[in-house]
């Protein structure tokens, strides 16, 4: 017998394939000074969001678009049968204590800030294989926390590199249900491989990253044997300007040219005036994104199909100043009005 | 066979490295240069300005030079606790690094910042988690110096 549910050597396919029911986004200030504010749910004042501490605000962010995205439905936390969740932070507790306080069976995801098609697929995985019926998928990210675990403390006067990316505030939820409503759905997913060209910099994410994004696309293109111009968006996490840059050589290396459907989320959230360097990152660069503009365009039926690749370097600081290289990742998740 | 599989790969990280040094954004060395050279020089002269103004007061150089550092770590450090060294670091680099002031606001920056993970485990264990490595190499160095300084001297 063979297995109907994959197709190729990475890619699943949904047998009843999910559906985004909801979905809610909140987004710090400097996101909200970007392109997108009406696309956003909610707009922060401040990256404090009336808590004492950057974390706690995170987790409250995480909390409360979760519970936004539920109540979009008229569902209530209890409502939602699984949680598939993740974040940048060290042992994930944005995530873990989003999740103690809504009580929602909870699965923790990590990969950086692939995370977003990661828990995606997760819980489309866990809706289609017939075990729950509602899973909501989330992410944050938010500058200061992720500052300061990664880089400097907040007030040190240093000077960032021109191919450093600023990590988005934001955190955005998806509510998927099981295919029996109306809504873009979530046909199929590529798991992608951990791809290392041997980068090193961890300012400059977005190179370390291209190579595992331009592999994934083309084993995804590959697998379902589509041509990029099936997607009207095949639209990258945040490889940033530099990283979208590379990933466009690599593209015609690959023999696979998505232009001019390609972009980028880390490229599209700023505008080019807001100083960020090359551009946004960050788990909640594409959450916000995602549940932001590009849904929204979905349900209007101005983007029919979209392929979500969202990209993650998993390296931690200590890997870094030990002198290992930064492995890539990126998942590819399929997005489609039927 | 391994050896080659290998050798190809490296071949490989290598070209990509290429490709990445093409594309990468080059650091504004110059504009970084003359912003450095400018803010780094008007802190000396404000620190020269407060020297002398120390000396006019009837303090001995020495002394003076002391009082002067004081004002300056000051200085920078209520500059940092108003959020302002930072916005001045990015522009300044080296600038404002290198002066004794980018040294108080390496302290002052980390003790702000782990202030919420107590007094101990917070302010106390990691106030020098930048400026540390600075204190621990002018240490050595400060010894190797008196070393040379005796055995020479």
């Amino acid at each position: 017998m063979t297995n109907q549910k994959k197709q190729g050597s990475q890619t699943i396919v949904f047998e009843n394939p999910p559906v985004l029911t909801s979905w809610a986004t909140i987004v710090g200030p400097k996101e909200g000074e970007g392109p997108w504010r009406s696309d956003f749910d909610w707009v922060m004042e401040d990256y404090e969001f009336g808590e004492k501490s950057w974390e706690k605000a995170e987790t409250k962010m995480l909390r409360e678009t979760i519970k936004l995205a539920v109540s979009k439905k008229n569902y209530t936390p209890e409502d939602i049968e699984l949680m598939v969740s993740g974040d940048l932070l060290n042992q994930i507790t944005s995530s873990s204590f989003a999740a103690r306080e809504l009580q929602i069976p909870f699965l923790g995801m990590y990969g950086a800030c692939s995370t977003m098609a990661e828990s995606l697929l997760t819980a489309a995985m866990a809706i289609d294989g017939g075990y729950f019926e509602r899973a909501v998928a989330a992410v944050s990210s938010h500058y200061y926390t992720a500052e300061r675990q990664f880089r400097f403390p907040a007030e040190q006067g240093v000077q960032r590199s021109m191919s450093s990316q600023w990590t988005v505030t934001g955190a955005g939820a998806v509510v998927l249900e099981k295919g029996i409503y109306g809504g873009p759905r979530l046909t199929c997913a590529t798991i992608g491989k951990i791809i290392d060209m041997g980068q090193k910099d961890a300012n400059d994410m977005g190179s370390a990253m291209a190579p595992a994004a331009a592999d994934t696309i083309k084993t995804h293109l590959n697998d379902t044997d589509r041509s990029p111009d099936y997607y009207d968006l095949i639209v990258t996490g945040d490889l940033g300007k530099v990283g979208s840059a590379l990933v466009k050589q690599l593209f015609i290396k690959n023999g696979v040219v998505p232009e001019p459907n390609y972009s980028d989320c880390g490229v599209l959230i700023f505008n080019d005036n807001q100083d960020t360097h090359a551009g946004g990152s960050g788990c909640g660069c594409c959450a916000a994104m995602l549940c932001g503009p590009l849904l929204k365009k979905m349900v209007q039926g101005k983007i029919a199909r979209l392929l979500l690749v969202a990209t993650g370097a998993l390296m931690s600081p200590t890997t870094s100043f030990q002198g290992e290289s930064i492995p890539g990742i990126a998942h590819a998740v399929a997005l489609e009005n039927l | 066979m391994n050896t080659s599989a290998d050798q190809l790969k490296k071949i490989e990280a290598q070209e990509y490295d290429d490709l990445v040094n093409q594309t990468k954004p080059k650091p504004t060395v110059l504009k970084n240069c003359i912003w450095a050279f400018v803010i780094g020089g008007l802190i000396c002269t404000l620190g020269q300005i407060i020297l002398n103004f120390f000396m006019g007061q009837g303090l001995s150089k020495l002394d003076a030079g002391s009082a002067t550092s004081v004002v300056m770590i000051f200085l920078a450090a209520l500059f940092t606790g108003l959020g302002w060294y930072d916005v001045l670091g990015k522009h300044a680099g080296a600038g404002s690094i290198v002066p004794i002031t980018g040294f108080a606001n390496a302290i002052v920056a980390s003790a702000m910042e782990y202030k919420r993970e107590g007094f101990i485990f917070g302010v106390g264990a990691r106030i020098f988690s930048v400026a540390g490595p600075t204190l621990v190499f002018g240490f050595a160095v400060s010894v190797v110096i008196g070393l040379i300084k005796v055995v020479f001297g």
